[in-house]
């Protein structure tokens, strides 16, 4: 600390002019770190890059077009919803959207191994847990804020369009899965990236294994024919990350697998795991 | 103060420091000198708790780097001027440092004035020449008004004004009874800045002395005298009991600090004189003799074989300056 020091004693090594001062005392006043400090340099961070306007604006603009899109083509078609949730529209725009979250949320990581950032980082905050909790809430809170604006806007622009197209009206906990349980999923995908990003070190490699994860699941149960199989293919779908995202919309693409708010407590189970891995590496590797 | 005690550092097959057992006083410059690949960039790295040492402990006013409260403001370390996203804007990059340290944002303002780099702060760092950062890494540096501040070859890429800059910069810090702790590859760029003086190579410890002694120890001087009346000059001074080595280029030299005695020798016995110069044998040489062995990444030059200006049994350096020291 720059607390004044006591005097020391004479030093052993030769005489210079200095030798007698016994240490540097700052003006600026001393400060103990803590997370907050953290979250408001990993705040800046955030928002001092392109890459976070770019993925976040791509990602508005799926969300928000293909669901403005979808909604202007059913109302224009002599189609009937039939009694459905017109909220279901907006699952297309999200899945696509996701990509952009994934993108995002490996780079708040990932990106600062690539450029040598991270010693910079550590330096400043030698807590290395810190360092991971900061961006890990930073990152959260921006992906789940502009999903859940994004969903919303969607959302109500398809329930008035679709009023007399057959569309039932949403309940309220239809509405809430619809917007707040989208964007809670949506971001805790994001955290997930995040992490693996943390755990590999290199964007490109976290951003594969993301969208691997993503998609993989589904397009292998999409090639599953033998019989013996079947079991395996349908876990494959109703536990793949498009059918967990539909079950927001409870019309999952399966009828076993998970209900309600299943998809949310699984993304927190696994997500979870990641991070307590995530952390321990983060601990025991060299930066 | 920095301390290391028999710090240790294996990257799998590779050695890279070898049980350093040495310590940074405040107040003064302490050059760290090595051969490429000696093992300062990662000894700096453990010092700042980057890099976790395989054995032995590094010790800052007696404690890790990761139990001192505000980092930046008790060190400040340039390690790589690369280590910073080429998209954020110098402003940005060193306010989030700022912010994760809880220190003001006027010192950002301070700082980027004191590197002269205001004019481009709002500039992104990708498009910074070497030198622009190489400031930006020392602004961070200074971020914290720190009472340690730690330099890996600082001078990289910076013009002789900016070269300039910061040896009276970091002869400054140390004035100021901060603790400065600089690595190069130039001894002569060290004997104009360091006071203190750790050489390693291979990762070993090879010296810790003060410069001063240092100099002492290697800087042989002495007088390059050249003449038309050759033979005669040698005559005399043969007869004055002066030893004189002759050198190529009919140049004559005589040991030892002093041109007068032998410029008023020469006058008595009327001998003309074309050059009568003080020399000395450059530490430069002296630093390439102490790593001479520990070089690990030789490049091979037309004529091999350096030609020092005096043939010292190797194995003598290292053990006599760390006696000395
Ligand atoms: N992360 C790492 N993994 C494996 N080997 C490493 C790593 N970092 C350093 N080394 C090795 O350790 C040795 C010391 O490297 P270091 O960068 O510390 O040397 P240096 O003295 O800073 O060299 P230079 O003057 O070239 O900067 C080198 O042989 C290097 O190859
Ligand atoms: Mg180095």
């Amino acid at each position: 600390m720059s607390t004044p020091q006591p005097p020391q004693a004479p030093p052993a090594w030769p005489a210079t002019p200095d030798s007698r001062t016994p240490g540097y005392t700052s003006p600026i006043p001393v400060v103990r770190t803590h997370l907050g400090h953290a979250i408001a340099s990993e705040w800046t961070k955030i928002r001092s890059v392109r890459s976070t306007m770019w993925t976040l604006g791509v990602f508005v603009l799926l969300v928000i077009g293909i669901g403005l899109g979808t909604g202007a083509l059913v109302a224009s078609s002599s189609s009937d919803l039939g009694g459905e949730s017109p909220l279901a529209l907006g699952f297309f725009g999200l899945l696509l959207g996701s990509m952009c979250v994934i993108t995002l949320g490996v780079l708040t990581t990932a990106s600062e191994y690539g450029t040598g950032m991270i010693r910079t980082t550590m330096t400043a905050c030698p807590s290395r847990g810190r360092v991971l909790a900061a961006k890990a809430i930073v990152f959260f809170l921006v992906a789940f804020v502009v999903t859940l604006v994004a969903a919303s806007v969607v959302a109500l622009a398809q329930a008035s369009m679709l009023e007399n197209h057959g569309a039932r009206v949403p309940t309220g906990s239809e509405w809430f899965k619809g917007t707040v349980g989208v964007s809670l999923f949506i971001a805790l995908l994001g955290l997930l990236s995040l992490v693996i990003g943390s755990i590999v070190r290199h964007s490109a490699g976290a951003i594969t294994i993301m969208i691997g994860l993503l998609l993989a699941p589904l397009v292998i149960a999409l090639f599953m024919f033998a019989e013996s199989l079947s079991k395996v293919r349908t876990g494959l779908l109703e536990y793949s990350i498009p059918n967990q995202l539909s079950v927001f919309y409870s019309n999952s693409l399966t009828s076993s697998g998970p209900t309600g708010w299943d998809p949310l407590w699984i993304a927190l189970g696994v997500t979870a795991v990641a991070f307590a891995g995530a952390f321990v590496l983060l601990e025991k590797r060299d930066v | 103060m920095i301390e290391l005690e028999g710090l240790t550092k294996r990257y799998d097959e590779k050695l890279a420091v070898n049980n350093l057992t040495f310590t940074v006083r405040p107040g003064v410059v302490t050059g760290f000198l090595g051969p490429n690949g000696a093992g300062k960039s990662t000894t700096m790295r453990m010092v700042l708790g980057l890099d976790h040492p395989t054995s032995g402990d590094v010790r800052i006013d007696g404690k890790r780097y990761d139990q001192i409260e505000d980092p930046l403001r008790y060190i400040g370390a340039l390690l790589d001027a690369k280590a910073v996203h080429g998209g954020r804007s110098a402003f940005n990059h060193l306010l989030c440092l700022a912010q994760s340290n809880g220190i003001p944002a006027a010192r950002v303002h301070e700082v980027l004035d004191t590197v002269g780099l205001t004019g481009v702060a709002r500039k992104k760092a990708k498009g910074f020449s070497l030198g622009m950062g190489q400031r930006l890494g020392i602004a961070a540096a200074l971020l914290g008004d720190p009472r340690i501040l730690m330099f890996d070859e600082p001078v990289n890429g910076l013009d002789p004004e900016g070269i300039h800059w910061i040896r009276t910069l970091m002869k400054s810090l140390a004035a100021q009874g901060r603790t400065v702790f600089v690595s190069s590859h130039l001894m002569s760029e060290m004997a104009l800045t360091a006071d203190h003086l750790v050489v390693i190579g291979q990762g070993r410890l090879l010296a810790d002395t003060s410069m001063a002694d240092f100099i002492a120890k290697n800087s042989r001087s002495y007088v390059r005298v050249r003449s038309p009346q050759r033979e005669r000059l040698l005559d005399v001074l043969h007869e004055a009991g002066i030893t004189v080595v002759e050198t190529g280029g009919g140049a004559l030299e005589v040991d030892g600090g002093k041109a007068e005695p032998i410029g008023e020798l020469a006058a008595r016995h009327q001998i003309v004189l074309h050059e009568l110069s003080l020399q000395q044998a450059s530490l430069e040489e002296a630093f390439m003799r102490l790593t001479a062995q520990s070089v690990e990444y030789h490049a091979h030059s037309e004529a091999p074989g350096g030609t020092w200006a005096q043939p010292v049994p190797r194995g003598e350096w290292g053990a006599d300056w760390k006696k000395g020291a």
